[in-house]
Formats: C-alpha cells, structure tokens, sequence
C-alpha cells in the first residue's frame, strides 16, 4: 500500500468547483498551505470551506478569498482578514458561523459514522434557529449534523506512506478530527517516514483515515500574535 | 474604582487549589498574572491544550505552540495536548472548572451577550457559545458601564445572545455581584472608594442590597 503522492498538486488534482472542503488548523497553526497554495493556483471555484477560521489577507484561506474562489465558509471566528469582511459586506461570499465545539464535533461525528450530535452551545441564541431542540434530564440540547464533506485536507508534523500521522503540539487542533471526516483525506507532513518509523502507541490519525500524503517543502509556519516575555537578569 | 489589572486581581482570588480553568480574551487573561503560588490551577485553552504557561522568552517563540487567542505561549511541565473535539468534550462534560470571560451586556438572570453588535462587522463566537453552554461556574470580568456610559447590568440583553441562565459572578471596576438563580443581581463587595450609591446608578438591572457591603481587599 502506498498513499504517497509527488506534492500538493497531485494531492488536490480532482478538487473541482463548487466541492465542500474541510481545511484544519487553529489561525495559522497547523494549516495545510501546501494544499492551500495549490488550490490557489488550480483556480478552483465556488468552493464550500469548512475552517475554524478564514485566513489573513496575505496567507492561509484569505489567499483563496483573495481569487473569489470561496463561494461560502463555514467558520466559528473569522476576524483577522479584511478581505473577507469586504465581500461579506458586499454579499459576494456567504458565512455560516457556528460555535467551535460544534464545528470540531461535526468532524467528529463524521468520522464516528455518526449522523447527528446534541449539544447545548447556542440554546437560547440564533444559532438555535429552524434547529431541532432536545430535552435530556431536564437540559435542552440542539440537534447538529455531522459534516458532509468531498474532501478534508490536514497539516500533521510527521506521517508515513501508510497514511498513519502524528501532530506536533496545538498544531494538532482541527487536523485529526478532519482527517476523519473526509470523503477524501488529505494529508501534508513536514516529514514523510517510513512505516515502522513511528512507534504505534503514539499514533494520532489511523492510516485507514488518510487516501493521499506528501512532504511539504519549506514550511512558512507564519505566526499570527507574536507574544514574548522580557528575560529577568 | 480598579483599573483592568485590578478586576483581574480580584478575579484571581475566585481560583481555588486544583481548578481547571479556561480563560477568555481580555481582563481574562490578566488573571493568569494574579493566581497565588500556592494556588495549584491547570489553565486550559481550548485550542487544544491543558497546562499553558506563559508567552515564551523572546527567541523561542514556537508557531506550532500557541493559545485560542493565537498569541504564542509555553507548555508547562505535565502539559497535555488534544484535539479540538476532545477539548470541547471536557468542557462540554464540565471538567473544566471555572470559566472567565469578558461580556458586552449580561442580564439580571444571567444571560450574556459578548459576540455579535448588529450592524457591525461580525467576527464570530468562537467557543464562547459552547463554553457558557456547559460550564457550572461562569465569571464575567467586564466593565460596568459601556463607552456611551450605559449600564451593561441590565434587566433583559438587548444584544443577540451567546448563552442563557448562565453568568453566577460578575467582576467590574466598581463591584462584585452575585446573579441569583431566581433572578438579579446581588452586590457582594464595593471597589475600594465606590459607594453604594455609584454602584446603583451604574446598574440598570434589579441590583440586591442586603446589609452593609463591604470594600473588596485585593
């Protein structure tokens, strides 16, 4: 069995307008910008991208943004791109914002084989609206669809060509909860090994999850806030 | 009156020995400075870390090791990482003992509104709808007033809401306030230099008064 493919361009090459697409990362951590870079210059269109948020203007999703390549998202916070608040404004591109809890376990369920979710987040609220409510001891819960979506692309820090992959600190995140959900699965790595190389106790996504891998070259890793604390002498 | 670091001081005083604690953007994130040594608190972000330290010494920054309001930070020692889903499961299951976040308005039963101003661009409710969803223990570090001098204790939310029934403590710069499960505002302690009287004129919701109100030691 052997999942590896040559880079990004291959990876994504049945990627076709107007496709659902889950893409992982928290901000820019542990996104998949290989892929992304790809998606950009394939100039597929009229996506559907489900991401907890939607890139800056210059990196990430707001690059696909940036092309009008980005027919709706589907996000939790979306604030640090203006670009995205300008064809919001304008009505070009559409957003459904839903709570982050509710956003990973829709993954989640996909992944599960499960078709729905309760949760609480959102009772009371518009999040609520035209959606089934559930009372469990004595509690309301709204009822959430698993995703359903084509492709789900992930960034992990090292992965074999069996597909199997393990993350590296909060650039975990989203990854592996999409890696699970995926019709298709995507997965760019930073390191591609060989199976035996990672110890199998500490596996963090299955092989069985993941259809295509590749390594990255020259991970930019951009960081969003960039915070540090004055050394005492 | 207390400044921001003030309210976060007295918030840091709510922490006790062996909470999990989540904290949200903001004066929140201030408490982190004000937790006592012998206070033992695991703090959580639910970007998919439990055990987060302090922003690292410049040089060391790690793009991959950042917390749910992006900045970069440390892992302490007994850290642990997880998933998105397995964050919000724990919070969600209420392992999580005590959340603070900030709010636009909360109302005399509890309810909060801190994500969305109609007519303004709207950015998105991250985890906090899903937070105040499920924690038992929710503190609201806010002003007391907005900008426009109006009260943002109020008898009912006027703003779209992120939770309902679900505020138990409120910190300002001029009180500490208790939302009774029957409904208002309790006033628990005065800043150091308001009066009673400031605190009423501030507070447009059902404000409780019962006895002397002592001035909060920080």
């Amino acid at each position: 069995m052997n999942k590896v493919v040559s880079g990004a361009d291959e990876a994504i090459r049945d990627i076709e307008d107007g496709m659902t697409l889950m893409l992982g990362g928290f901000g820019m951590c542990g996104l998949p910008e290989k892929s992304i870079l790809a998606l950009v210059k394939k100039g597929v269109k009229d996506l559907t991208c489900i991401s907890n948020n939607a890139g800056v203007d210059d990196f990430g999703i707001g690059l696909l943004l940036h092309q009008h390549q980005v027919k709706k998202m589907i996000s939790s916070y979306v604030g640090e791109n203006a670009e995205f608040e300008r064809q919001l404004l304008s009505g070009e591109l559409e957003v459904e914002l839903i709570p982050q809890g509710t956003l990973a376990t829709r993954c989640m369920a996909a992944g599960y084989g499960m078709p729905a979710i309760f949760t609480p987040a959102g009772i009371g609220t518009e999040v609520a609206e035209g959606k089934e409510v559930r009372n469990f001891n004595g509690k309301d819960y709204l009822m959430e669809m698993a995703f359903d979506a084509d492709f789900a692309i992930v960034k992990a820090w090292k992965g074999d060509r069996l597909g199997n992959l393990v993350y590296r600190s909060t650039a975990r995140n989203f990854n592996p909860v999409m890696a699970m959900a995926g019709k298709v699965t995507i997965a760019e790595v930073e390191e591609l090994v060989e199976p035996g190389e990672l110890d199998p106790d500490n596996i963090h996504t299955p092989g069985i999850y993941v259809h295509r891998i590749f390594q990255g070259e020259n991970y930019e890793k951009r960081i969003e806030q960039r915070t540090v604390r004055k050394r005492d002498n | 009156m207390l400044d921001k670091q003030g309210i976060a001081k007295r918030i840091a005083k709510e922490i006790k020995d062996g909470y999990y604690v989540n904290l949200g953007i903001g004066i929140p994130t201030l408490v982190a400075n004000y937790i006592p040594d012998d206070v033992d608190v695991i703090l959580q972000s639910e970007n998919g870390l439990l055990g987060m330290g302090p922003f690292p010494f410049e040089g060391e920054e790690d793009a991959d090791t950042i917390n749910a309001g992006k900045q970069t930070i440390t892992k302490l020692a007994g850290s642990a990482i997880f998933d998105s889903a397995m964050s919000f499961g724990m919070i969600r299951a209420k392992k999580v003992n005590l959340t603070i976040l900030g709010a636009m308005e909360v109302s005399e039963n509890g309810d909060i509104a801190n994500w969305k101003i109609p007519g303004k661009m709207v950015k998105g409710m991250g985890g906090a709808m899903d937070l105040v969803a499920s924690a038992e223990n929710i503190i609201v570090a806010m002003q007391h007033v907005n900008k426009a001098g109006e009260s943002k204790l109020l008898p009912k939310c006027t703003l779209p809401l992120t939770g309902i029934n679900c505020v138990k403590k409120i910190v300002t710069e001029l009180a500490v306030l208790d939302v009774l499960p029957e409904g208002g505002f309790r006033l628990l302690e005065r800043a150091p230099g308001v009066s009673v009287e400031e605190i009423k004129n501030a507070t447009a919701g059902k404000l409780i008064i019962e006895g002397e109100i002592p001035e909060m030691v920080i």
